[in-house]
């Protein structure tokens, strides 16, 4: 057969044998690492902080007027997942799936499934449309993604309003976000980027890292709403402008100046800290959250109590 | 202004706030989004249209503006060549009833497959109560199926559809409309996720009255798993939504309530009210350019329901 026949023959069958979409599979069980932003991501963040947060002046008094009751006093909330553009942050393991064309058996999409309230998401790759601006929007959105080389960049809309942090700061429904999914051997890097005109003034990025780890098994997680307490039905616990008496608390913990901790979008970059101020109290030495991260410490409880209010 | 309806006036608002965002009628296309089952929602301008199709013919909820019928009428008969057969409309405002008389005649007459147009008797009272030298509402396009108890039942396509008053709420004629069978509900302008609610006081509603209202819608919504799907509700205006965004939008009028409230307890005036711009957390979510109801006329309605 003359070579160039063959070259012919490989470049076609290269052509019609060679995933059109997939560079990079992803496909596996992923246990997340959190010693990115631990004390935000397994205890929680404080309430009161936004610190890094490219918040407008709207989002920082929605954060504010946050009592955390709501979400037991009020029931809807209860069994609510994370909203995608927060759920890789979350504390869950990961299962990815591939999806086939049961035809072509070409990849047309990612699943995830995250344990944590059932969080089920699929990520299209077959270049279908997002749907209408009137469509439903759900926690998970509808994701779209496209490889650029070995980086999966997947684009979501239609999400639900939903939190930046479980302390109260919003997310839009009109936010959007970007991620880029790159895999490093058993590692998976996902880089988030989320858009709200609603809420922030610039973008926000964040990354989460997993590690493949193909012995976990994912169990079920079903929840069912139930009315907790006694309320009345026009009840939705909330903080009035200027009386949330938990704002400070977070500065003065940490020894922190009090207005870097109510964000903006200049607290984000490493020049703030030369101009961010003086804390009303420094702290000679960490007592809060000290270790987290540190040799597998995970961390569930504090162990101080603001200057001030100590016995 | 009086106490009785000047449809006329209220046209002229309404489709001015259609002008402001550039809309020629002309221009307007429908677009026909897919809710559930048999239930789909038709968005055009004005008031978003559901719309219910089946082997009995077809049942429509608000009918938007009157230049936009023929477009309208055009998009449900790709839906189904079935007859039309009810009109329901959640309330009075003209970007709700201004089509009725035009898809009525459009629709035809058949004394075998009648066409009937129900809403509160609240409706039919405010839109008939028209002062002399005004433009009365066509009589064609009236509610005369009217109903004055708390729910009115019908079965039609093979499903139940209860229509239940919510008193003094958004107004005082307020319908939402529960397809059982599919499980969605046409909440009209007690909801409107992208936009304050407009809490009309001169035509009898209130911030309490609105809140009892989502709260009812949040009864019937049932949620699927991870707590969203499951009922589906057609705002009045905007994409369509669920048992969550009703929870957020809810919330949001208790919060801005508690806070008007608590400023009135301590004394103070509207405009004082209004100076603390107690929505400023929520005025980049539901206010645009474009909308009706702004900030301070929400507060306004707030205020003054509260007050009475």
């Amino acid at each position: 057969m003359p070579r160039f026949e063959i070259r012919s023959m490989l470049a076609a069958a290269v052509l019609v044998s060679a995933p059109l979409f997939a560079q990079v599979d992803f496909s596996g069980s992923w246990a997340p690492l959190y010693h990115e932003d631990l004390p935000d991501r397994i205890p929680g963040p404080e309430l009161g902080d936004y610190l890094g947060l490219p918040l407008n002046e709207a989002a920082r008094l929605r954060a504010d007027s946050y009592d955390a009751d709501r979400i037991s006093v009020v029931s809807e909330y209860q069994c609510r997942p994370h909203s995608a553009d927060y759920s890789m942050r979350g504390l869950a393991n990961m299962r990815v799936d591939a999806i086939r064309d049961p035809v072509t058996q070409r990849f047309i999409a990612f699943h995830t499934r995250i344990n944590f309230q059932e969080m089920e998401r699929t990520i299209w790759l077959d270049g279908r449309a997002h749907p209408s601006e009137y469509a439903p929007h759900t926690w998970q959105g509808f994701s779209t993604g496209a490889w650029e080389d070995n980086m999966l960049d997947i684009y979501t809309t239609h999400l639900k309003e939903s939190y930046l942090k479980r302390n109260g700061v919003p997310r839009s429904d009109k936010a959007t976000f970007t991620e880029h999914w790159v895999r490093h051997g058993n590692y998976l890097t996902v880089a988030t980027v989320v858009t709200d005109p609603v809420f922030m003034t610039e973008p926000l990025v964040r990354t989460q890292t997993w590690v493949l780890d193909p012995a976990q098994v994912i169990a079920r997680d079903i929840c069912e709403t139930v009315a907790e307490t006694p309320k009345a039905a026009d009840y939705v616990p909330n903080h009035l402008p200027g009386t949330n008496p938990f704002l400070h608390e977070v500065a003065d913990w940490y020894g922190l100046p009090y207005e870097a901790t109510r964000g903006g979008a200049e607290t984000l970059y490493p020049e703030y800290r030369k101009k961010m101020g003086k804390p009303e109290h420094p702290r000679d030495r960490c007592e809060r959250y000290c270790s987290c991260g540190a040799e597998g410490q995970i961390c569930l409880s504090p162990t101080a109590a603001p200057p001030g209010k100590r016995p | 202004m009086t106490g009785t309806i000047l449809y006329a006036s209220l046209l002229a608002v309404f489709a001015g706030c259609a002008n402001s965002q550039q809309q020629d009628f002309d221009k307007i296309q429908i677009h026909v989004e897919p809710v559930q089952h048999n239930i789909y929602m038709l968005v055009g301008a004005g008031g978003n249209t559901t719309v219910q199709v089946g082997s009995e013919g077809v049942l429509m909820v608000d009918t938007q503006f009157a230049p936009l019928a023929p477009k309208l009428m055009a998009e449900i008969h790709k839906l189904s060549p079935g007859p039309l057969r009810y009109i329901i409309n959640t309330h009075m405002h003209p970007d709700h009833v201004g089509g009725n008389a035009a898809i009525a005649k459009l629709a035809g007459s058949d004394p075998a497959l009648p066409l009937k147009i129900i809403a509160h008797e609240n409706v039919l009272n405010r839109l008939t109560a028209t002062e002399r030298g005004q433009t009365p509402f066509p009589e064609a396009g009236l509610p005369i199926d009217e109903y004055g108890t708390p729910a009115k039942n019908l079965h039609f396509n093979g499903e139940a559809i209860i229509i239940y008053h919510e008193p003094n709420a958004h107004t005082d004629g307020d319908s939402v409309v529960l397809f059982r069978g599919s499980d969605v509900i046409s909440a009209g302008d007690i909801f409107t996720p992208d936009a304050y609610p407009f809490i009309d006081v001169e035509r009898g509603g209130s911030v309490q009255g609105e809140i009892l209202a989502l709260n009812h819608i949040l009864q019937m919504t049932v949620p699927a798993k991870t707590q969203e799907g499951g009922t589906y509700v057609i705002p009045g205006h905007g994409r369509i939504c669920d048992d969550a965004d009703v929870v957020e939008f809810r919330d949001m009028v208790v919060i801005v309530r508690d806070r008007v409230r608590d400023m009135i307890q301590k004394g103070m005036t509207l405009d004082q009210v209004k100076a603390t711009k107690p929505t400023r957390d929520y005025d980049t979510e539901y206010v645009t350019s474009a909308s009706f109801v702004t900030a301070d006329r929400f507060v306004e309605a707030v205020y003054k329901s509260l007050s009475k």
